[in-house]
Formats: C-alpha cells, sequence, structure tokens
C-alpha cells in the first residue's frame, strides 16, 4: 500500500477530465509524487539523527530538532499531496453515480445515448460542470494554503546550516547543525516550483471551463 | 502480507455500501491508510532510539521508555485501522453466502444478492454498529494510556536501575501531536459518517415498513 492506490484512484478520474487536467495529473505524479518517493524521502531520511548540537547535555538535541521542526518538510508534502489529489475523488464519485444512474435508465426501457455509454465518456456538463469546478477551487485552495503553511513555519523557503537554540535544558545558546541544508533547499525550492506550475495549470482549466460555459449560453439564447 | 491486502477488501466492500458507505472508505483510504503509510510511520520510526535520559545508567532508557510508552502510538494508530475495517467483511461474507444459496438451489432466491435488505440489512447494520463501536474503543484506549492526546517534550522517570528521578525527552513530540490530532479528527469524522449511514438506514427501511403496511390496511 503506497502511492500506487492513489495513481490507480486518480488515473481513473483522467478519462474525465479536460486536457489540461490530465496535463496536471502528470506533472502531479511525476513531478512530485515520483520525486518525493524516489529522491526527496532519502534526503529528509536521517534528519533527526544527523541534527548535530554542539552540547554534550542529553535531551538538548531532541528539543532543539523539535523546536525548530515542528512538522517536518516531507511530512507536510505528503499532507499536500494527498488534501490535493482528494477533490479529483468527487469528480470520480460523481461520474460513478452518473453512469450508475444511466444504466439503471437504460435498464429502465429509457432512450440513452448509446455511444456514451459504450465509450464511458461523460461530457463535463450539467452538475457534473459545477463538481468538477469546485473541485479545481479546492485544489487551488489547498495548494495556497500549504505554500502559505510552508513559509509561515520555516521563515521562507531556505533551510539554514545553522540555527541557534536556548530551549531547556540545553545550558546556554546552543549551536545546532542542519543536515545537508543545500540539498533540502534545492528540492524545497523544486516542489514550491512545481506546486506554482500546477497552481498555474489548474487556474487555467477554471478559466477554459467558465469561458467554455459562457461561450455555450449565447449560443443556446 | 501488506496493507495492501486491507486496500483490497476496502475496494471489495465498496461495491455494497451505500452512498454514505462509499464516502467512508474514501476517509478510511486517503486520510488515514494513506498518511498512516506516507507519513506517520516515519515519525515513529526511530521513537526509541531517539528517546534519550539524561543518565549514563544502563538500562534506564530502556524501562523509561517502556514505562511510559506501552503501546507505541503507531501501533495503537495501525491496530485501530485493522479492527475498524474488519466489520465490513460480514457484508461481504452475507453476500457470498448469498449467492451460494442461489448457486446451490439453482434459483433465483434474491432479487439482487447485493442488495440491501432483510437479512443484509441486519448484517450491515450490526457491522456499522461494530465499527462505530471499535473506533469509540480505540480513542478512549488512546486517551487513557496517554494521558489525553498531548505528547510532553520531558518525561520524569524514577523507575529502577534509574538512580533518581530522571529527565528522559522525547523525540519529534510536536510532530507526533499533530499527527495523533490528526487521527482523532479523521476517526470523529468516522464515527459521523457511520452513525449518519446508521440513522439514514433505520429511517428508510422503516418509512418503507410504514408505507407497505399502511397500503396493505387501505386494501
Amino acid at each position: 500500500m503506497d502511492w500506487g492506490t492513489l495513481q490507480t484512484v486518480l488515473g481513473g478520474v483522467n478519462k474525465h477530465s479536460t486536457s489540461i487536467g490530465k496535463i496536471w495529473l502528470t506533472v502531479l505524479f511525476i513531478f512530485r509524487i515520483m520525486i518525493l518517493v524516489v529522491a526527496a524521502e532519502r534526503v529528509w531520511g536521517d534528519e533527526q539523527q544527523d541534527f548535530v548540537c554542539n552540547t554534550l547535555q542529553p535531551g538538548c538535541r531532541n528539543v532543539c530538532y523539535d523546536h525548530f521542526f515542528p512538522i517536518s518538510h516531507i511530512r507536510l508534502w505528503a499532507l499536500q499531496l494527498i488534501f490535493v489529489s482528494t477533490p479529483a475523488l468527487l469528480v470520480a464519485m460523481h461520474v460513478a453515480y452518473t453512469k450508475h444512474e444511466k444504466r439503471r435508465r437504460f435498464r429502465n426501457g429509457e432512450k440513452i445515448d448509446i455511444e456514451e455509454l459504450k465509450n464511458e465518456k461523460i461530457h463535463i456538463r450539467g452538475p457534473l460542470w459545477w463538481t468538477y469546478t469546485s473541485s479545481i477551487f479546492f485544489r487551488i485552495i489547498f495548494e495556497a494554503v500549504f505554500m502559505y503553511v510552508f513559509y509561515y513555519m520555516y521563515d521562507g523557503y531556505q533551510m539554514p546550516r545553522l540555527v541557534k537554540c536556548d530551549a531547556w535544558p540545553c545550558p546556554n545558546v546552543v549551536d545546532c547543525f542542519v543536515s545537508r541544508p543545500t540539498e533540502k533547499t534545492t528540492f524545497t525550492i523544486f516542489m514550491l516550483a512545481v506546486s506554482g506550475i500546477c497552481m498555474m495549470l489548474n487556474l487555467a482549466e477554471l478559466c477554459y471551463l467558465v469561458i467554455k460555459i459562457c461561450m455555450k449560453e449565447p449560443r443556446k439564447t | 502480507m501488506s496493507w495492501g491486502f486491507l486496500r483490497d477488501l476496502l475496494s471489495g466492500v465498496n461495491k455494497y455500501s451505500t452512498g454514505v458507505g462509499r464516502i467512508w472508505v474514501a476517509v478510511v483510504f486517503m486520510f488515514r491508510l494513506l498518511v498512516y503509510v506516507a507519513a506517520a510511520e516515519n515519525i515513529w520510526k526511530y521513537e526509541h532510539d531517539e528517546f534519550e535520559c539524561n543518565i549514563k545508567q544502563p538500562g534506564c532508557e530502556n524501562v523509561c521508555f517502556d514505562h511510559f510508552f506501552p503501546v507505541s502510538h503507531i501501533r495503537l494508530w495501525a491496530l485501530q485501522l485493522i479492527m475498524v475495517s474488519t466489520p465490513s467483511l460480514l457484508v461481504v461474507f452475507h453476500v457470498a453466502y448469498r449467492e451460494n444459496r442461489e448457486k446451490h438451489h439453482n434459483q433465483k432466491l434474491y432479487r439482487n444478492p447485493g442488495e440491501i435488505d432483510g437479512g443484509l440489512l441486519c448484517t450491515y447494520l450490526i457491522s456499522l454498529i461494530l465499527k462505530t463501536g471499535f473506533e469509540i474503543v480505540f480513542l478512549v484506549l488512546f486517551y487513557k494510556l496517554y494521558n489525553g492526546f498531548k505528547i510532553p517534550h520531558l518525561v520524569k522517570c524514577d523507575v529502577r536501575p534509574c538512580p533518581s528521578t530522571v529527565d528522559c525527552y522525547i523525540s519529534k513530540p510536536t510532530e507526533k501531536m499533530i499527527f495523533l490530532y490528526f487521527l482523532v479528527a479523521t476517526s470523529c469524522l468516522c464515527i459521523i459518517l457511520n452513525l449518519s449511514e446508521l440513522s439514514y438506514l433505520i429511517f428508510k427501511y422503516s418509512l418503507k415498513c410504514y408505507l407497505k403496511r399502511y397500503m396493505k390496511k387501505q386494501q
């Protein structure tokens, strides 16, 4: 059980997404989930073991580490990915419900577009449009919230080499050294850039959907 | 044998659930199982190695760790996930039994073996009650074992062979607390979903029963 299950679920949503949605999914899988699992987890793997403080006082290191890293980057990214992927589940559920309804009506003898049922492609209109648009909106909100949380918690996106700690039981102001700060900064900026790209893709998709529905309205009237 | 088995079990249960039941499965997958495997497990990975006491006495750290963490949070979490997912098996077994019976008698005994009516409704309601019960039991267990859902930075330990009251420092207490609160929040959400599904089913079928009786009286 790992990110593979998420991949299966989201892969199902892929069929019913717009083109921009498909690009977003690809970016999510390759540049975020895969990078997280294959690279970032190794970089942060030994973070507390290699967090070294210039003191022999037992407990000082634990307390300083906890003070400067209340929640690790890697965990925040995992949570961000989970939250950002969840709205797509809403779309998957709506599509499943729509298909179920169509099959029920078909069985009861109503005339249904058989081609659409056979191809299993549902067009994004009506209530599904609202579900899809809300899911994109929530994705944007979650991305923004997590980017802000990162900024707020770590005073920017740079990992310092040295932090000065005077939490009890450290006897005085003690120098503590973070392991692999440059590598961590590189990955933080990379993940930030990809988050930004995903947000822009989501905004573009939102605009596209709104414009599409606005262009349909005048034609109807 | 790993969490993949639980994932397959829950996917199987999805077919025979109501709408709220499917939301419950999605919440358990995304916010509990996936968070556990992708994030929480690693926080508690080196908890014993990183548990440090201000003393050189051999054995003191071991004894203190064991005294303050009889069962680790992460193990309780895993047990909770397993116990909470298992009652859904009752429904799967009952549907399999129905299908088996139909095959055995070689005739259509049920309108749809997977439809929630009659005996299957009882099984489904029992599974919901069991799920809710397990959630509450584990939440109470967490609360009682660890004096609330807080994780302190420091615990004072005076168990033998520690020569006196010794300061012991827990690793990553803030991160652990954040994830514990996350666990509690998702458990409560699941309890609410289960209770709503229970009320919805009871209401729906009482109404059905009542209408049937009313129609009969009219006739």
